[in-house]
């Protein structure tokens, strides 16, 4: 037990020595978390549009008046011929260009309709759609206050309310995503270099060859891991709470306890990939390319899944990180307990037990 | 030369923060010479050794090399010295052949010269069977056989070894020390670090190192005299007890 | 000149007989490069919609219909009361509920207003807002046409004004997610595999002992580091054609604008790449420590670039920050040229400031590496 402890201890000197790696442990999420709440969003806000007003009257310069006060955009130059509009589009100055036609204020009050084309460079077919329907939405206001001397009948009103997140806060959608991330990382990959480390320097086949039992090897070199993790866990759950002002609705005990389950599948993971690489170099490339990549891009963390086709789907189903995510909102943001998300642990479970199974076969495969 | 001597070193210090790794050494090798530059384990042999070899910059004192100063013409000194690592360093993924005309191009050896060199080497080595082999699937003797073929590519005036019989068997040991003096005689000095104490038998002069410090500079014959031991490792160890 | 060409032969035959690395930075990239860019859309499609319908009037059930029929959402359930239906959103089951009151259709036939209710997952909140775009759309969308169909002549007489507009979508009419990210994909994949593998290569000889070797040769510190990264410099060019054929082949990318011009900018992009993952190699000791460092670098540039998220949403002091990130440039460029069929005037601001990174970067990388100590 003695041996044991000791060679727990050695494997913490490696990492806190190595002040760099540690660093960027600690600081990696950090950084991710502030980004996240602070820098990336899809959100619109102050983008650059261009007006080409074939009118120019009081209409028109009422309606631009509102769209130029909103915070959504900022009016960056006039057109006046159509030509115009390709040079803005492809020096990339402006994301859109409203057109006023022709006589607007007349047709408006004569015909009781006017077209206003909203044309968007929808390269990026995200921001053209926000910005159509937040147009849209002003000019609909519009709409209303020159009508409201018109009665209006025959009207459904619908009520929205927004549910675990009436704000519509961004961070409820990126902390889960974020944590599971940085848990990840730091189980998966950091436990597959540092076990591929020891092999590729020869260092392995020395604690094969000491008492110490090939399990208590593999488990002494996690440790350390399975400890920063929680750390990182810890200080990502604090930031949220307190910079965010993001609520833990559901139990903590809870939140630790299948935190922990995911780091311990995170980390079968890592031994697993330790077992197929040689090399660092491959066990890198293996963790990057083929476990956080994937994880990032198809456990619904930044894109949603119900929109990705529906093979991606079904393949999303293998990443342990959708069902961690998944647990994560659900205990968080939602508040429920074991029972709504015993589906989603158990899964876990099943994935560590596999993931471990054939890691003890792949490692006695090897011996033999 | 002027005055034959290859290496000629003057209170050559090297420190790291308050640690003093090389404390003021001075001492000099004739041309043709073969030099032990012997201590134990963290005595500063290598650490000397990387100022010689122009990658390490002294604290203070002097050092030539070939003629050339190690603080202010490392890159000259390079051109004229071969050097072979403690850890062998030839690249595993490469075959013999390859490695060859590697290290052979950097020196900046014209494709006949490699050609007219790797037939040399074949011939002296036996490389016939292993020259397509990668370097990396030779057993150890073979490696160390080869890097030190390959850090005399060059001729160049001087070669430093470092260590170059760690983890050999005995006899693969002593084949090594016959390319040596093959060498040496040849008209190429050589300056090897070891703490092997009975290869510094085979040298011409040896210096020993104690906590960075020289404390001993003579043939070994004068040495045994010296210290009335029977041998250098006796010799060594009562240098060591101080 | 010659001695560079010795480091480059001996780079290449390294590469390609290293079997374990060939299929992951030939393969991985891309399998990575089509999957991803078949996952990576905001687009709101397929929302688990439910409903509670207290009405059942054919009213109703025309209503429910429109939402049916809408490719945004996927009808799954429906609850005979709001409680079963919120413990189904809380199980993750459904992430819209519409609750029709009693009395729908008698109220509106009255000439009476009337409202509806719906809840809507807001955890991701900028999706429950285009959600809720949508569900507005919809139920507008219905009301004109009862209105119509309720309207009686005399009422016409006093018609409210009506703006309508028109959206055009230029450059991507269907509004195809996949042109947008496939040349942002190939640009993070492009960047990370030559930044990994340059930065990782340096250090490997560091911690193996050839550099050392290499060290007490006579080559001159430039011949070292060109032969170094040029093997590095060319396989990102062989992977951005690979990236652009499939873009091209499987994703129908347009590719409007000029390919030289994508392939000249990216010859300076490379450079500062590359000179990032020299300078990191320089200042670590282990491949564990450069893969690390270079990961977090990565991370940050690629969340900044503007490839998932535009930098006019940022804040000013992020917008700012990333003037210092040559992924962005690469991302405007790509986009710019790829789709618009932007010209070399066009994307000037951006070569110029990528040849200045270039320079910089490659210049401490330079200058920091020191073959004496």
């Amino acid at each position: 037990m003695k041996r044991f402890i000791g060679f727990i201890k050695k494997e913490f000197y490696h990492i806190f020595r190595d002040k760099r790696s540690l660093f960027i442990l600690f600081g990696m999420p950090v950084a991710q978390i502030l980004l996240f709440g602070f820098a990336i969003t899809n959100e619109i806000n102050n983008v650059d549009i261009a007006i080409f007003d074939k009118s120019n009257d009081v209409t028109t310069q009422e309606i631009i008046h509102k769209i130029s006060a909103s915070k959504y955009f900022s009016i960056k130059q006039n057109i006046t011929n159509e030509a115009d509009i390709e040079t803005v589009f492809q020096k990339g100055k402006v994301h859109a260009v409203l057109v006023f036609e022709n006589d607007f204020k007349k047709n408006l009050t004569k015909d009781n309709s006017a077209k206003v084309h909203i044309i968007t460079d929808a390269t990026d077919p995200n921001t053209a759609n926000s910005i159509t329907n937040y147009i849209s939405a002003i000019i609909g206001s519009y709409r209303k206050e020159i009508n409201k001397d018109i009665s209006i009948e025959y009207q459904i009103d619908t009520k929205t309310r927004m549910v675990y997140n009436p704000e519509l806060k961004s961070v409820f959608m990126f902390v889960p995503g974020v944590m599971t991330i940085i848990l990840m990382l730091v189980s998966a990959m950091m436990t597959s270099i540092s076990i591929t480390r020891e092999k590729e320097l020869g260092t392995m086949e020395v604690l094969l060859v000491s008492p110490l039992k090939p399990f208590q090897v593999i488990v002494g070199k996690v440790i350390p891991y399975i400890f920063l993790s929680i750390i990182n866990a810890i200080v990502i759950v604090l930031l949220s709470i307190f910079v965010f002002e993001m609520p833990i609705q559901g139990s903590l005990f809870l939140l630790a306890l299948e935190s922990v389950f995911f780091i311990i599948t995170s980390l079968s993971l890592g031994i697993l990939i330790s077992t197929i690489s040689a090399t660092q170099q491959t066990a890198m490339m293996i963790s990057l390319m083929g476990l956080m990549l994937p994880t990032i891009l198809l456990s619904g963390f930044i894109f949603p899944i119900s929109s990705m086709p529906f093979p991606l789907q079904v393949i999303s189903n293998i990443i342990p990180a959708k069902w961690f995510i998944l647990i994560l909102k659900g205990i968080m943001l939602k508040g429920v307990g074991l029972f709504f998300i015993w589906k989603e642990t158990l899964i876990l479970i099943g994935m560590t037990l596999f993931f471990i199974a054939l890691s003890v076969k792949k490692y006695k495969i090897r011996l033999e | 030369m002027k005055n034959n001597n290859v290496i000629e070193v003057e209170n050559l210090t090297k420190k790291f923060g308050d640690f003093t790794a090389v404390n003021s050494i001075s001492f000099e090798v004739k041309k043709g010479e073969i030099f032990g530059f012997l201590g134990a384990n963290g005595a500063g042999k290598t650490t000397a050794m990387k100022m010689l070899i122009g990658i390490g910059k002294p604290t203070s004192g002097k050092a030539q090399v070939a003629d050339f100063d190690v603080l202010t013409h490392p890159e000259e000194i390079k051109k004229n010295i071969g050097y072979m690592s403690q850890k062998f360093a030839l690249y595993d993924d490469l075959t013999v052949k390859e490695n060859i005309t590697f290290f052979g191009g950097i020196y900046g050896l014209s494709r006949a010269k490699i050609k007219e060199k790797r037939s040399e080497l074949v011939a002296e080595l036996g490389l016939g069977d292993i020259l397509n082999e990668l370097v990396g699937s030779l057993p150890l003797g073979w490696k160390q056989k080869l890097s030190f073929s390959i850090a005399l590519l060059h001729d160049p005036i001087i070669v430093f070894l470092d260590e170059p019989t760690g983890g050999v068997d005995p006899i693969t040991r002593r084949q090594f020390w016959e390319m040596i003096y093959k060498s040496s005689n040849n008209g190429t000095t050589i300056f090897v670090t070891t703490h092997y104490m009975d290869e510094a038998e085979y040298c011409d002069r040896v210096s020993i190192m104690v906590d960075g410090k020289i404390e001993a500079l003579d043939t070994p014959k004068n040495l045994k005299k010296k210290y009335e031991a029977e041998n250098m490792n006796e010799v060594f160890l009562k240098l060591a007890r101080g | 000149m010659k001695t560079i060409l010795y480091i480059v032969q001996k780079e290449f035959k390294q590469i390609f007989r290293n079997k374990g690395m060939l299929p992951i930075i030939f393969v991985l990239p891309i399998l990575q490069l089509v999957i991803l860019s078949n996952a990576a859309t905001f687009e709101i499609k397929n929302i688990k919609f439910s409903y509670v319908d207290h009405d059942k009037t054919s009213f109703s059930r025309e209503l429910i219909e429109k939402f049916d029929a809408s490719t945004y959402f996927h009808v799954i359930a429906n609850f005979p009361s709001k409680k079963e239906a919120n413990a189904a959103m809380a199980e993750g089951e459904v992430d819209v509920i519409l609750e029709i009151p009693r009395y729908f259709e008698r109220d509106l036939l009255k000439q009476k207003n009337t409202d509806i209710s719906v809840a809507i997952n807001a955890i991701n909140g900028a999706a429950a807002g285009v959600e809720n775009v949508y569900i507005n759309q919809i139920v507008l969308d219905f009301n004109k046409k009862t209105k119509v169909a309720l309207l009686t002549p005399s009422n016409l007489i006093n018609a409210p004004k009506d703006i309508v507009t028109i959206p055009s979508f230029w450059y991507n009419k269907t509004l195809n997610y996949k042109t947008f990210m496939v040349p942002g994909i190939l640009v993070l994949l492009v960047t990370m595999i030559t930044l990994f593998l340059s930065g990782m290569n340096i250090v490997r000889e560091k911690e193996i002992g050839t550099l050392e070797q290499m060290n007490v040769t006579p080559i001159k510190k430039y011949q070292f580091i060109i032969g170094k990264l040029f093997p590095f410099w060319i396989l990102g060019f062989v992977l951005l054609t690979v990236g652009l054929t499939i873009g091209k082949v499987v994703f129908a990318v347009p590719i409007i604008g000029n390919l030289g011009l994508i392939y000249f900018y990216t010859a300076f992009y490379l450079l500062v790449v590359l000179g990032i993952g020299l300078f990191i190699s320089n200042f670590t000791d282990t491949q564990q420590q450069a893969m690390f460092i270079s990961w977090f670098f990565v991370v940050i540039f690629i969340l900044m670039s503007g490839l998932f998220t535009p930098i006019e949403s940022m804040p000013m002091w992020a917008q700012y920050v990333t003037e210092f990130n040559p992924v962005k440039y690469f991302v405007q460029v790509m986009r710019m040229v790829m789709l618009k069929g932007a010209h070399f005037n066009d994307i000037l601001p951006q070569l110029t400031k990528t040849i200045i990174y270039a320079f910089i970067m490659n210049g401490l990388a330079v200058w920091s590496y020191q073959k004496t100590t």
